[in-house]
């Protein structure tokens, strides 16, 4: 257990190539990396590939030096210390098991490089096989396991350590899909029985979603925001953040902005009582408009919003309907429940409520309206 | 016949016809070795004869120095297989594990090494091991061998080495491994197929190594490849106990590679196939 912080931590893979003063922090495969966790918190980085997020936990696991900045773990700054004394366990996208050791050996190989007694060893790897429900596997060598069984042996061999962090580098990747979501669920739980500090890699938004207590999604090597699922859920503080997280993803409108109503070829929307004194002072006049597919609805024609178009794409999935139109210029997608008849080429008006509308700068990207939210400390509330 | 069915069999008459090609010299060897002189030296080749073991008597004769002959031969491919090894896997463990920018330029610059004939450097060479006091001398010998070897042993460990996921290596590395430990418990267990059949290529190719043999050794330091030279005398070629000379200094590593051809075959295509 255990409290992280990053302070300005970033990583320049030219750095010693170029005289010094001379180096681009643009080119930084991660810049400007603040957070500060709670002891036993489950943070989640996501992000694109390339975004830098293996990159942070490879830092903060030691396997790789950052260039910039301080890494600290209980207090103790781990910048210059090698992994091995940082006192963290990690579990790999590919699990990294020994071929050559059995379960047990895999599992142990760490306590018995420290020594331990040989009976401590055999009791620590019994404990963490029956919380992983892995005991009938212990004198199997991993070629003989199959994906599900290996990534169990990769977690048992974290537990073992005891460690004061655990990372985990996207250890669901190379499981099918329903396995993923068997072993989400089996990680949640052992995460809520060990309460160790957890750091975990996805380029996943679900799995983010649904396992973290705070999620930090990152772009180009640096952090666009850090909140609970919810909260990046309902104010996303840019464009990429709002169209990253929630599946299937935002809408996007480009907008022109009079009087409180945001409007363009085939929709016409007004704000609510939170954007439009803001709007209105900035003197904005183009603008983002964003809406969820979930949050637009059938409409009669009468309602003030109004989003209309021919229908390009009708996918039924039983519970939802998912609709495709083409808006003026654009393409929206509009989640429907249940089972409607919609054919190719329909035209179809669609409402929503103004406090479901998302505004974004149309430069910076930046969400208009509501505080954004890039905290490296853990919520107030939480 | 169909087409693909003669085409097979084809392919199987030329592949029989090439192994007898190559095996020839080898099979004629062996044939001169159970001969008279007078037999071995017929204008038309004899494949008929009534074998003799008199070649063999003369050329393992008390006198003749073989197992001296043989004895250095085994000292020096195996000691230069043991320190050519030593000094690889570091180095290989370096490139494959750590690599940077200098490493492919390093590795090109090893084998760049073997361009140059042996001939070329001859007399520099004697001239540094003549002032040194290495020259008929095994330990001399034996460094030549290592250094002939060694990009080749490099290449091949660093290959090997290569196979192996870094994420394992980084694993133990996060388990609390030292670089010693990691090496003994985690790589090598790993790549100890591919070590042993680079430890048996250099054994082969410091036991058939003639040159540095012949030029820098007098008796001393001699090897089997000086024994079998030496049937060259002013009174001409004897063909039969230099058949017989040739076929003991070939047998034991020919013996070797026999019983170890299924992990050599494995060891050098290992890397192949991805």
């Amino acid at each position: 257990m255990a409290i992280v912080e990053l302070k300005n931590v970033a990583k320049n893979y030219a750095q010693g190539l170029v005289a010094k003063g001379k180096s681009d922090s643009s080119n930084n495969a991660v810049d400007n990396f603040n957070l500060v966790t709670r002891d036993g918190e489950f943070v989640v980085l996501v992000g694109p590939s390339g975004c830098g997020k293996s990159t942070t936990m490879r830092m903060i696991a030691g396997l790789e030096r950052n260039t910039e900045g301080e890494i600290l773990i209980s207090g103790r700054d781990v910048s210059q210390v090698p992994p091995k004394e940082r006192d963290i366990a990690m579990v790999f996208q590919s699990y990294a098991l020994y071929p050559h050791m059995s379960v047990a050996e895999n599992m142990g190989f760490s306590l018995k490089l420290k020594k331990r007694p040989a009976e401590e060893i055999k009791a620590k790897i019994e404990e963490a096989a029956e919380t992983l429900g892995i005991q009938a596997l212990l004198d199997r060598k991993p070629r003989e396991l199959s994906g599900g069984q290996r990534q169990r042996v990769a977690l048992g061999r974290a537990i073992v350590r005891d460690p004061q962090v655990f990372l985990m580098d996207e250890p669901l990747s190379n499981l099918d899909a329903k396995l993923r979501v068997d072993m989400r669920a089996e990680i949640v739980k052992l995460h809520k029985r060990l309460n160790v500090t957890t750091f975990y890699v996805t380029h996943d938004q679900v799995e983010a979603m649904t396992m973290g207590e705070r999620i930090v999604v990152m772009k180009d090597g640096r952090i666009q925001q850090i909140d609970t699922p919810i909260n990046l859920y309902d104010f996303p503080a840019n464009r990429f953040v709002a169209g990253f997280i929630g599946n299937p993803s935002m809408n996007f409108l480009r907008a022109k902005h009079t009087d409180g109503v945001v409007s363009g070829d085939g929709y016409r929307l007004s704000l609510d009582g939170g954007h439009r004194p803001v709007v209105a002072s900035r003197g904005i006049g183009d603008v983002w408009v964003g809406i969820r597919p979930e949050h637009l609805r059938l409409s009669d024609g009468t309602a003030t919003n109004r989003v209309e178009g021919a229908v390009d794409v009708v996918e039924t999935l039983g519970a939802v309907t998912m609709v495709q139109l083409s808006v003026g210029e654009h393409s929206v997608t509009a989640q429907l429940p249940g089972h409607h008849k919609v054919e190719i080429g329909d035209s179809l008006t669609l409402a929503c409520d103004s406090d479901k509308l998302h505004l974004f700068d149309s430069e910076s990207e930046l969400a208009i309206g509501r505080e954004p939210t890039v905290q490296p400390s853990a919520a107030a509330e939480a | 016949m169909n087409p693909s069915r003669f085409k097979n069999g084809a392919m199987g008459v030329l592949a029989w016809i090439v192994a007898l090609l190559i095996f020839f010299p080898i099979l004629w060897l062996l044939l001169t070795a159970f001969k008279t002189e007078q037999e071995a030296f017929t204008v038309v080749p004899s494949f008929l004869f009534s074998p003799t073991l008199e070649s063999f008597k003369t050329a393992l004769a008390q006198g003749s120095g073989y197992w001296h002959y043989a004895w250095n031969s085994v000292l020096t491919a195996v000691v230069s297989t043991v320190i050519g090894l030593a000094l690889a896997v570091p180095a290989a463990y370096a490139m494959a594990f750590y690599p940077n920018k200098r490493t492919d330029f390093l590795l090109i610059w090893m084998v760049s090494t073997k361009f140059i004939p042996a001939v070329g450097v001859l007399i520099p060479i004697y001239l540094v091991y003549s002032a040194v006091g290495l020259l008929d001398n095994a330990l001399g010998l034996t460094l030549l061998f290592t250094a002939m070897n060694l990009p080749i042993i490099v290449w091949m460990v660093y290959s090997y080495f290569r196979d192996i996921p870094k994420d394992i290596v980084e694993a133990a590395d996060i388990d609390g491994a030292s670089i010693m430990q990691t090496l003994f418990k985690v790589v090598l267990p790993l790549a100890l197929p591919g070590l042993a059949s680079t430890g048996l290529l250099a054994l082969i190719l410091a036991w058939n190594e003639s040159f540095w043999s012949i030029t820098m050794t007098d008796h001393s330091a001699a090897t089997l490849a000086v024994y079998i030279a030496s049937f060259k005398s002013a009174e001409g070629l004897y063909w039969a106990k230099m058949s017989a000379a040739s076929v003991l200094a070939i047998a034991p590593i020919i013996v070797l590679g026999w019983f170890t051809q299924r992990q050599m075959v494995r060891g050098l295509t290992f890397g192949a196939v991805k």
